[in-house]
């Protein structure tokens, strides 16, 4: 290898470094300041529990924590079953079916979130629906299913169709072959699909804004209001939060790292 | 008699949730954006909204923030895609998923760092318009680097091979090559990013003191005090994003996904 070349791998390295830097220094700066004993960050302090002991003992935020979790797998299960359904239903449809449905599918996905947001708050007026747990569940299942159906679509085009049939033939009911012979093909695009489900349900702020029931509170809506508003009914919490993101970031690494020890199948496909 | 079962009724939930959950609310929207407080057909929400000269300067700056930030993720995730997808490393997958991961963390917790790296360093109040630029590029990036990496992983490696032997310049294979086979991606990767840097408010008033309006704010303000305007707004929104996804040719369904295909 001439110096050349030499001279452009560095580059290349350092650049990526460099980008690696400005997507982790945020992170990383959290996550050594939850250990320091200080409110500020910049400001020095010994090494402490504190703030992860502030995060657990504060039941408001153990609380809204708790709600995250329950409403992303409440819908992330709900969009699923209903989005493989919807997918199935799609793929044996007539054509022009399929593309109507397949249009409308994507509306929720290219639309601007707070577009959607709108209407479906403006609609539950409109309706005289009162915000409640169920319009909250709806407005999450509106921007989690149709990524359900899209992750599964694939897979269904790439099922051998042949194996139905022969499972018809050898006597088995539609329902049977449905479950024992089409859904296993398809399995891989329905637990993505619920991944992403689950990831775009707990990132999600305003169409959680516009649909909860009033006093309900996720990860973002209670972070957004504690550092915009001062909401935050003791300075505790905000660095409190500095524990909050370091938590999550590791449960994140532990997940990619799990997910990339067991599924290197998955890999091949990227290559 | 007995109904026979048919694979299509499948469909019928999610039809029948698509009806109600995104169709009816579209209308609503659309007939909120035409009709005045009395419910009359009016198109006063339009001459209203354009003739107020605030809101069209707020609208300049906005699209003036979505372009830079576009721009910017555009010049970052260009190189580290192509860097990516050329490389010859075995474990090229986990570097691309390095790129990825901050993308799961909470978005709301994720510009809370970012506004704890802003008043560390001084800049939180000082800098609005550049806090709300940075944020952004920070929280948008992935979504630009994925669509880039997948188009850019799917271009022949002989075809860069072939160039080279032919007597092309690094130059010469970077605008005859690689820059037209990676359209696809630069289109899908700037759709992806251009519409929430013109609507996602939550990074403009985190990062920008209350001092930056983005388009998006405006529907927040109008929902608490006119719905039609608000569905005005919504309205030219969605026209713009399917104006957008028609002219560059529709999204490519396996990039929009958010990588969670990985």
């Amino acid at each position: 290898m001439n110096r050349k070349a030499i001279l452009i791998k560095c580059l290349k390295a350092f650049f990526i470094g460099l980008v690696l830097l400005f997507l982790y220094a945020p992170i990383l700066l959290l996550a050594v300041y939850s250990f320091i004993d200080t409110d500020v960050i910049g400001t020095s302090g010994a090494f402490t529990f504190d703030h992860y002991r502030d995060l657990f003992t504060d039941s408001q935020v153990m609380t809204m924590i708790g709600n995250t979790l329950g409403l992303a797998f409440a819908s992330a299960a709900l969009s699923t079953v209903l989005g493989t359904m919807g997918a199935l239903g799609m793929y044996y449809c007539k054509k022009r079916v399929k593309t109507a449905m397949g249009a409308v599918n994507r509306i929720p996905i290219i639309n601007a979130e707070i577009v959607t947001a709108l209407a479906l708050a403006i609609t539950f007026v409109a309706f005289g629906l009162p915000k409640s747990y169920f319009t909250l569940l709806m407005g999450h299942m509106v921007i989690c299913t149709p990524f359900v159906v899209l992750s599964v679509m694939p897979k269904l085009k790439q099922m051998d169709n042949s194996l139905y049939e022969a499972a018809l033939d050898l006597g088995a009911s539609p329902a049977k072959a449905l479950f024992k012979v089409v859904l296993p093909q398809i399995i891989p695009g329905v637990i993505s699909g619920f991944m992403l489900a689950i990831t775009l349900s707990l990132d999600d702020y305003i169409v959680t804004v516009y649909t909860r029931p009033s006093g309900f509170d996720t990860i973002s809506t209670y972070v957004f209001n504690a550092t915009i508003r001062g909401n935050a009914h003791t300075a505790e919490t905000l660095s409190s939060f500095w524990a909050l993101t370091t938590i999550i970031f590791l449960v994140i690494l532990i997940i990619v790292i799990a997910a990339n020890l067991t599924g290197r199948k998955k890999k091949e496909v990227l290559k | 008699m007995r109904l026979r079962f048919s694979r299509k009724l499948l469909g019928v939930p999610y039809a029948v949730f698509l009806i109600f959950f995104v169709i009816i609310p579209m209308l609503v929207i659309l007939f909120y954006a035409f009709t005045d407080k009395e419910m009359h057909l009016s198109f006063g929400n339009f001459i209203q909204f354009f003739s107020d000269h605030t809101k069209l300067s707020t609208i300049v700056y906005s699209l003036v923030i979505a372009l830079i930030t576009t721009a910017v993720c555009l010049a970052i995730a260009y190189p580290v895609a192509y860097i990516l997808a050329r490389s010859k490393m075995k474990k090229k997958f986990v570097l691309l998923l390095l790129f990825v991961t901050p993308m799961w963390i909470n978005f709301v917790l994720r510009i809370n760092a970012i506004r704890e790296l802003l008043s560390w360093v001084g800049l939180l109040g000082e800098a609005n318009y550049f806090n709300t630029i940075f944020g952004m590029v920070y929280d948008f990036l992935p979504f630009m680097i994925l669509p880039l990496y997948t188009t850019m992983l799917k271009i022949d490696e002989s075809l860069y091979e072939a160039s080279a032997d032919l007597g092309a310049g690094w130059l010469t294979t970077f605008s005859r090559v690689t820059l037209p086979l990676s359209m696809p991606g630069i289109a899908s990767g700037i759709t992806m990013v251009f519409l929430p840097s013109m609507t996602n408010y939550v990074v403009s008033d985190m990062l920008g003191n209350s001092k930056v309006t983005i388009i998006g704010k405006f529907i927040y303000e109008y929902f608490g005090t006119n719905w039609h305007m608000g569905s005005m707004v919504a309205l030219i929104l969605l026209i713009v994003v399917f104006l957008s996804t028609w002219l560059t040719g529709g999204f490519k369904e396996d990039e929009t996904v958010r990588g969670a295909n990985l």
